[in-house]
């Protein structure tokens, strides 16, 4: 009798987890690709830390704080390492709905990855999609900043060489007029010799 | 004849803004280019051969120029004919036009430099969509780089004749690349000869420090064996002759009045014939050298999307199969493929078209010249580097220094001669002329800030210049020869530097330059011709990767 009850309890227990079974999800671990030689073995250990963390996620919805590590089933479990999942209720008989599980999972995927020291890529499970991290946008974004520096100096730079330009011109040309100036008083000084000489027959002009 | 004529502080000022002036953005994103498609190390043969029969004697021919007539082109041919100012003005013209689209480049750099100092690179993730649970779809389709380069940078429309607005950031990008421009030329000489020294070393010194860590990356050497292999029978091909005369014409710059610019504020006595030749071989080999980095950057990048593409057929068949973590690796895969169709066919079968053929040949055949190399190709393989932004911002700073020292040579060409020019240059002072000149062209500019504006700048890159150039070309060689007469420039020229022309240049310049210059001039228009219809590259959000368009 008790063979049979026990039959039966692992016959409804395979039922209810299945590959494609309803509410099932499947998940996939590459242990190797995350951690290299670290990489730790798959076995019944690691199995039953999964269950408790899906359990974890599960007890964190409103409603089913009752849910125990026993109501968590695996099955096929692959070489992978891949295996299949349900959530049962308390009863045992039902599955609970994807939809719970799934914004369960994704409330927690933080807390499942660390646990296995794993991440989002390297821990899957198919059909819930994780939530990307947004990207960190500054308030002010960077280019901007340094576009404004560098455009700061550049009319700093710009300014400075044409004001210089202006005042060397300024010079140069109050340099020209004084040269000029005393061009003019060094010939009116000439034509006035020349008036006296060219009074005395010298000759009229050579300027 | 004019007194106060500006001059070079020192010869090496000289050479070094004809450098600065002939290395620009073509030794980079072209050269590489033409040696993928013409076969290779044997590019070298026809690119050298038409460096000594046309790049080293027409250099020399405008250098000679002005230098004797110590005037910017339209005075100097002036000078040399009453009936020749039209070509100083044809060359003035080309100038214009081309500093008009040339500087937009710059301000993509600018663009790209101050993103760079951004961790992650922007480029190198995409954007996530509106629910978050995934990227932005036209992100998906193309790369993040290409993304970034059509959507963040150009905001590209799907043809040209949707104009779209301007974009304000690129605007305010070029309105900062003409400042910097305006403040190198804004003394003339005085400011543009301390300048060149920096734009023309600052990009060797980058493209050192690329050069080993190009050749120290992993699969550097699969671009480099790529490139350098000879295919000799592409010797035989005629467009490979006529690409590297066109090569080495365009990227000396002849023809748009800069170099009689430059040479116009020589020393009467300075030996141009040395210049000449230290000019042109440094520019050959800085677009060799350019090549040996861009190749192995290409080997590089190629090198990884062959590994990612391994990987991701090793993560589906794991997947699909359950295969054990790590059991399936680049050395096993086909022995394992073959196994797995052989013992699960109907699965196997099931997983097939999903599988990618990878290949190495094919990663290194995606030849890419112009924007799409700058932009896409090498934010690509920088991405991927480690200390990304460092290599990022070192590139972009590279890119500006050569677009700079480009642009003061094209600014050189308009504002010589309009300062030269008693007319103008009695109203304005010469700051005001070049600010004159640059808000012009800034102005103009901001069509390429657009949204379609990187089709007009396609368009301008690739028909602005070049009938014009080869026409222009061709009436200085015929003028300088003919029309001046060849035995009265070579007692010009002895009469000035001391040195006898030796009899090399006399040859070129009286048959074969010109003859190959009219031969490239017909193949041009005869192309044009049979071309017919002309048409554009499109990127078109819904049909992704690039469309060919029509005008």
């Amino acid at each position: 009798m008790l063979w049979l009850l026990f039959f039966l309890v692992t016959a409804i227990h395979a039922e209810l987890c299945q590959p494609d079974a309803e509410n099932a999800f499947k998940v996939r671990l590459s242990l190797r690709t995350a951690l290299g030689d670290k990489a730790y073995a798959w076995d019944t250990n690691e199995e039953y830390l999964f269950k408790a963390m899906v359990a974890f996620s599960m007890r964190r919805v409103p409603n089913r704080e009752a849910t125990e590590i026993s109501h968590v089933l695996l099955c096929n479990v692959t070489q992978r390492v891949s295996f299949w999942f349900v959530v049962t209720d308390p009863s045992r008989n039902h599955t609970l709905p994807a939809v719970e599980v799934q914004s369960a999972i994704r409330m927690n995927r933080n807390r499942i990855n660390n646990a296995f020291f794993l991440n989002d890529q390297t821990l899957e499970f198919l059909r819930i999609p994780s939530t990307l991290a947004p990207p960190t946008d500054p308030s002010v974004p960077i280019w901007i900043i340094i576009f404004g520096v560098v455009f700061c100096i550049v009319i700093v730079a710009t300014m400075l060489l044409i004001l210089s330009g202006i005042r060397q011109r300024r010079r140069s040309a109050s340099l020209e007029f004084l040269q000029i100036s005393g061009t003019r008083e060094s010939l009116t000084s000439l034509g006035a010799s020349c008036l006296t000489s060219c009074l005395h027959g010298a000759p009229t002009s050579n300027l | 004849m004019d007194e106060a004529r500006p001059l070079w502080a020192t010869p090496l000022q000289f050479v070094f803004a004809c450098i600065s002036y002939a290395v620009g953005l073509g030794n980079v994103w072209r050269f590489p280019y033409l040696c993928q498609m013409y076969g290779g190390g044997s590019f070298l043969v026809p690119y050298i051969i038409m460096l000594a029969v046309e790049g080293m004697p027409l250099l020399y021919l405008e250098l000679a120029v002005g230098q004797r007539m110590r005037q910017g082109s339209i005075g100097a041919w002036r000078t040399i004919s009453p009936y020749l100012s039209g070509v100083g003005v044809a060359s003035v013209v080309v100038s214009f036009f081309l500093s008009m689209y040339y500087n937009v480049i710059n301000a993509w750099a600018f663009w790209y430099l101050f993103h760079s100092f951004q961790d992650p690179l922007p480029w190198s993730v995409c954007p996530l969509n509106g629910n978050r649970t995934g990227y932005d779809e036209e992100c998906e389709k193309a790369s993040s780089t290409q993304y970034f380069w059509y959507r963040k940078t150009l905001n590209i429309s799907p043809s040209i004749q949707e104009s779209g607005a301007v974009q304000w950031e690129p605007a305010l990008c070029l309105i900062l690349a003409w400042l910097l421009v305006y403040l190198c030329i804004l003394r003339g000489t005085e400011s543009t000869g301390k300048v060149v020294y920096f734009t023309a070393l600052l990009p060797y010194c980058v493209l050192m420090i690329y050069l080993v860590r190009g050749l120290t990356l992993h699969g550097a050497t699969n671009g480099l064996a790529y490139m350098f292999t000879p295919k000799m029978e592409q010797l035989a091909n005629p467009k490979a002759w006529i690409n590297a005369a066109t090569q080495i014409f365009f990227s000396l710059g002849l023809g748009f009045g800069s170099l009689i610019a430059f040479a116009s504020y020589n020393e009467p006595s300075n030996d141009c014939q040395k210049h000449t030749v230290i000019v042109s071989i440094i520019n050959s080999s800085t677009s060799i050298f350019a090549s040996v980095v861009t190749f192995s950057i290409y080997g590089f990048k190629a090198t990884f999307n062959y590994e990612s593409c391994l990987n991701k057929v090793i993560l589906l068949l794991t997947n699909s199969f359950d295969l054990e973590d790590g059991f399936l690796t680049v050395s096993n895969l086909e022995e394992v493929k073959s196994y797995l169709a052989s013992a699960y066919p109907s699965k196997y079968s099931e997983v097939f078209p999903q599988i990618k053929n990878c290949s190495l040949e094919s990663e290194l055949e995606t030849a890419v010249q112009g924007t799409g190399l700058a932009f896409i190709v090498y934010t690509e393989a920088i991405k991927n580097m480690e200390v990304s932004q460092l290599w990022s911002v070192l590139y972009f700073f590279m890119l500006l220094m050569l677009g700079i020292g480009s642009m003061l040579g094209n600014t050189a060409a308009i504002l010589t001669p309009l300062t030269d020019s008693k007319v103008i240059s009695s109203y304005l002072p010469k700051e005001a002329i070049s600010g004159l000149v640059c808000l012009v062209n800034c102005a103009i500019g901001l069509v390429f800030t657009m949204e379609a504006g990187n089709y007009w700048f396609d368009i301008f890159n690739d028909y602005a210049a070049t009938l014009s150039l080869l026409l222009i070309v061709l009436v200085e060689t015929v003028a300088v020869c003919y029309l001046y007469g060849l035995r009265r420039f070579e007692s010009d020229l002895k009469a000035m530097t001391g040195h006898a022309l030796n009899w090399y240049w006399k040859a070129m310049w009286g048959g074969v330059s010109p003859l190959l210059i009219i031969s490239l001039f017909v193949f041009y228009l005869s192309d044009y011709i049979i071309t017919g219809t002309l048409q554009y590259q499109a990127w078109d959000a819904s049909q992704i990767p690039t469309v060919r368009k029509q005008l």
